[in-house]
């Protein structure tokens, strides 16, 4: 069965996005992007230390380019002019590479996006070229206005980001699923493999995911587990679940053909 | 004596110039261009990008960019992220 996932015209077989952030050390982050199987990574743009460990091993060395599809992001960017400046930044950096993930941020307390600079910022990064994959509010309006503006994928936060708390409101993902032809993916929530399954049963195309795997016990194990999740609710979703019964039970074995009972049926 | 010391002084200010690099002040002596400055912080050959004024200076434009005095340069590299 070929099920791929398709953004901005690209096909990748895995759907579950995995941050760099938050590993001990570039090693650890190698082997759990490797153990997750995803093939796109998050990055973060920052200052390089200048006249500090001239030999220090950079990221991109850990997780070559060549391997693993780039997603850089604008994240502790608090307008649109630090976002778009950032990813330009990024562009520069990654040798014209325009496959972008777009988060302004509302206040460092909740790290809730902020709509309006994301929107503003969008439509520039649009402008420029870019193709901008979204974090944004789980609100199916603006997720359609994000559509509207020609971003490549909305990723509304399922609870905020580095909470770990899970897919708090089922309801709004699936209504931004329903609001948007793009592709929907879970950025920020998800705190372990049942959430990443919940996210890909709602009918969600990926999950973005990374202080759920760095902060684990043993991270390489989680990232496995997360890999297992993602497609277990992906195929749990293409399936089609059974509907739901409310207050009566259905044997699953035949009433037919049943022994003769001892005593006189239960009232 | 003291003309000349005022001489020297401003013959000398004219010959630095004042850049902040990634929020640092840096002295430095013209003439300077991109691809320069990125050799004086030990940083030729990394992966970086650059940002001058507000604007990025393409790779291939290192070597032709004058740095000016009072330029606000950004120098960044990827590090790990969500």
């Amino acid at each position: 069965m070929s099920d791929k996932f398709v953004v901005a015209g690209k096909a990748f077989s895995s759907r579950l996005l995995i941050g760099t952030g938050k590993y001990k050390d570039f090693a650890q982050t190698r082997a759990a992007v490797e153990a997750s199987g995803a093939e796109i990574v998050t990055v973060a743009i920052r200052r390089t230390n200048i006249g500090q460990n001239a030999n220090e091993p950079s990221l991109l060395e850990a997780l070559p380019p060549s391997k693993f599809t780039y997603l850089p992001n604008t994240a502790g960017c608090y307008n649109a002019e630090d976002a778009v400046r950032t990813l330009r930044l990024a562009r520069e950096l990654l040798d014209g590479h325009d496959l972008v993930k777009l988060e302004v941020l509302g206040d460092p307390q909740t790290l809730y996006p902020n709509m309006p600079e994301t929107l503003k910022a969008a439509e520039q990064l649009v402008k420029d070229g870019f193709k901008v994959m979204v974090y944004c509010s789980d609100d199916p309006i603006q997720a359609r206005m994000l559509q509207d503006l020609g971003c490549v994928a909305i990723m509304p936060l399922a609870s905020l980001i580095g909470s770990g708390m899970g897919i708090l409101n089922p309801w709004n993902v699936q209504l931004v699923i329903g609001a948007v032809d793009l592709p929907v993916i879970v950025d920020a929530g998800v705190g372990t493999a049942s959430d990443a399954a919940i996210a890909m049963e709602l009918g969600c195309d990926g999950v973005l995911m990374n202080t759920a795997v760095a902060a684990a016990r043993d991270p390489v194990m989680m990232a496995r587990a997360m890999k297992k999740a993602v497609e277990a609710g992906r195929e749990a979703f293409l399936a089609g679940r059974m509907p739901k019964k409310l207050y009566s039970a259905a044997p699953s074995s035949p009433n037919e053909g049943k022994i003769a009972p001892s005593r006189s049926k239960a009232a | 004596m003291n003309y000349t010391r005022g001489l020297s002084a401003s013959v000398s200010f004219l010959l630095m110039i004042q850049v902040i690099v990634n929020g640092a002040t840096h002295r430095l002596e013209r003439p300077l261009d991109v691809a320069a400055l990125v050799a004086r912080l030990e940083l030729s050959g990394k992966r970086i990008a650059v940002e001058r004024n507000g604007e990025i200076v393409p790779k291939s434009a290192h070597r032709t960019t004058q740095v000016a005095d009072g330029d606000r340069l950004e120098i960044v590299v990827a590090v790990g992220g969500g």
